[in-house]
């Protein structure tokens, strides 16, 4: 090997003079540069920033619930009932049945001694605080199966349209455009309606409804990416050696290909829960006095020509769901930013 | 003389445009010797590139068809394979370097990553035994720290580099045939030359036949036993790369070799240049696709379209032309 002195190595030792001085952090060598400034990107703007902390809020609340909120009976997720006269009271009113325990934090924080209705009850006595506090583990369990559901079926059924092209990609987008003219919620209301007597009252009936007609825009997103990425040289130089179709479709071209489908899809957390709670307004979904916000707005259905005395029922869960879905758009509003290659450079 | 290796006879590839179906390469037949290295050159958009990824099947299918040919390869026709088979071929006994090494490697893959992959596919390698193999070969090709160099990504490597990463990983299976399709146009000069350097140094140690396509003159000069021009997907002209220079006799190779730049050229003159652009190739052509650009053309060349006949032992040329007496041939 003494021949390898004969190679110039000028080339080599520029490299490792740049090298020793630009330091890569993990997360950059994880991710690759453009990824990375993706992600930096994402926290530099103030409402990017709001946008995390009102999730990482939410985030919070649903994992410390049992504190906040400590659970009455034996299923958490069935909002406490305070008798079960129709009308309903308002915020600080007296808990006389169904009394939780006090947690540590709430005598010092009210002032109170005994617990009450925080943030009042709905008809029928539910807790509204309760429903609240408990309806984040609802939502973020709604968002998150429909999100991972849809993002699947349509990164699967957009790659395999994508890779082969053809016929089968004619049809699996011609299948796509189909389902994309049907009006989501109708659809999603009907198909539930459908599912809710055969699979009984649950989550699950709304959910499956939603991820049927959820998957269209992610499948297009990725079709697109990966009809881009299949052009460029490496998916080439790994065909010319040998490589299997399937894992160069998912070990090459995906992964270069699914970053603006994630985004898409943690813009899609606010959405889904959104037409969750419209859907569960409605009445489709969950048994009554289940913890899930649209369920709270429902129970202020018959009380709407007097809100301005019932006004906390529409009010707080309101709120709530204004600040949840705010935030993901807040998130995905960054990311949209970020990736905009038009937008590179400014802000 | 050493044996043959590929044979590759009559090839035909056609692509499907909106504007119609373009004949890219129309007929082509060449020979590789064990450890011969084939030089192919000729203009962008003349077939060179689409003629070699048709040997290994690699154009796009659709909107690409080989429609004829054969290439025969250690007794089989690489053409008749099934996806099985030349997946087997590709990569392992035939293998590819390919022009820009800024995008043929995947990004979000780390080298070692990429490197391992046909090693665990041809040779059977486990994952420790790859990466071994990995770091030997890094070295072979002159990479310093190579153990610790397997760890990075693409972006972390020069241009320079990443080619020897390419090159190294063509090789990794000892190929009888590494097909470089223009390895050094995306390299600024001096790293052509460390890559060309590199490539001869390689040859001789492992044996391995060599098509290089390119439009480099020079870089075909340095490398080359044989050249091939092509022009409108036919080769017009191959000979020894000697004979070549000292003697081109088809009226494209002679202005090919015309235009190129002389450092002992005396006064102001100005740099020739072949008239006129090549053609798109809508039609299979059945006058010789040089005619209308061809000081030399006669009435049969743009009636009939010539074939690649021997003139001597060691040179073939397809022109009705006898470019040195000017007169046209029996």
């Amino acid at each position: 090997m003494t021949e390898m002195t004969t190679i110039p190595s000028g080339d080599n030792q520029l490299l490792e003079e740049t090298k020793s001085d630009r330091k890569i952090t993990w997360l950059e060598r994880i991710l690759g540069p453009d990824n990375y400034r993706i992600v930096t990107g994402l926290f530099k703007t103030p409402a990017s920033i709001i946008g995390f902390v009102l999730i990482l809020i939410f985030i919070l609340v649903a994992i410390f619930a049992p504190v906040i909120a400590p659970p009455v009976g034996s299923d958490p997720m069935k909002i406490p009932r305070d008798g079960f006269s129709g009308e309903p009271k308002g915020p600080g009113a007296e808990w006389k049945r169904n009394v939780p325990e006090i947690p540590f934090w709430y005598t010092p924080l009210t002032g109170n001694e005994e617990w009450v209705h925080l943030l009042g009850t709905a008809q029928g006595q539910y807790d509204i605080f309760y429903g609240i506090i408990w309806g984040t583990r609802t939502a973020f369990q709604t968002g998150i199966i429909v999100v991972v559901a849809t993002v699947l079926i349509g990164v699967i059924l957009g790659s395999i349209a994508a890779y082969y092209g053809g016929w089968v990609d004619n049809l699996i987008m011609r299948i796509t455009d189909i389902f994309m003219t049907l009006p989501y919620i109708m659809m999603a209301l009907i198909f539930s309606s459908v599912l809710t007597p055969i699979l009984g009252r649950s989550l699950w009936p709304p959910l499956i409804a939603m991820i049927t007609f959820g998957w269209m825009g992610y499948a297009r997103i990725i079709r697109s990416d990966i009809l881009s990425i299949k052009e460029r040289d490496f998916v080439l130089a790994a065909r010319a050696s040998g490589v299997k179709n399937g894992r160069i479709l998912f070990k090459h071209i995906l992964p270069n290909a699914i970053f603006p489908t994630l985004v898409l899809a943690s813009l899609g957390i606010g959405d889904v829960v959104l037409g969750f709670a419209a859907l569960s307004f409605l009445g489709i979904g969950t048994e009554i006095g289940y913890a899930d916000w649209g369920q709270v707005l429902s129970f202020a259905r018959n009380w709407i020509t007097v809100l301005n005395r019932y006004w906390f029922i529409v009010v707080y869960p309101g709120l709530t769901l204004t600040f949840f879905v705010m935030g993901w758009n807040l998130v995905g509003d960054a990311m949209r930013d970020v990736l905009d290659p038009r937008m590179r450079g400014k802000s | 003389m050493t044996s043959e290796l590929l044979n590759v006879q009559g090839l035909e590839t056609q692509f499907k445009t909106p504007e119609g179906i373009v004949h890219a390469v129309n007929g082509v037949g060449f020979t590789l010797k064990e450890g011969e290295t084939l030089g192919v050159v000729g203009e962008s958009g003349c077939g060179k590139s689409v003629s070699m990824l048709s040997i290994l099947k690699l154009i796009p299918q659709p909107p690409g068809k080989i429609v004829a040919g054969q290439a025969m390869f250690r007794g089989q026709d690489l053409l008749q394979m099934d996806n099985d088979e030349i997946r087997q071929v590709r990569g392992g006994q035939i293998s590819m370097v390919f022009q820009d090494p800024m995008t043929s490697l995947n990004p979000v893959m780390t080298i070692g990553k990429q490197m391992a992959e046909p090693l665990m596919l041809h040779m059977g390698f486990n994952k420790v035994q790859a990466r071994d193999r990995s770091v030997e070969l890094l070295e072979l090709v002159g990479i310093p720290r190579a153990a610790d160099r397997l760890k990075d990504y693409p972006h972390q490597y020069s241009g320079g580099m990443r080619q020897r990463v390419m090159i190294a990983m063509a090789l990794s299976c000892s190929p009888q045939i590494l097909i470089a399709d223009e390895p050094t146009t995306a390299l600024d000069v001096t790293i052509q030359a460390q890559i060309v350097e590199l490539v001869i140094r390689l040859r001789e140690e492992l044996g391995m036949a060599i098509i290089w396509i390119t439009h480099d003159l020079g870089v075909v000069a340095s490398i080359a036993h044989r050249v091939a021009v092509m022009y409108g997907g036919f080769i017009i002209e191959e000979a020894s790369v000697k004979e070549l220079y000292a003697n081109p006799r088809h009226p494209y190779t002679i202005g090919l070799i015309g235009s190129l730049p002389q450092i002992q050229a005396q006064g102001r003159k100005r740099l020739y240049s072949i008239e006129g652009m090549p053609p798109m190739l809508y039609q299979k052509p059945r006058s010789c696709p040089f005619s209308p650009r061809c000081r030399w053309v006669t009435e049969r060349c743009r009636n009939e379209n010539p074939l690649l006949e021997s003139i001597n032992d060691n040179h073939k040329v397809a022109c009705w032309v006898d470019t040195v007496t000017g007169s046209e041939r029996a």
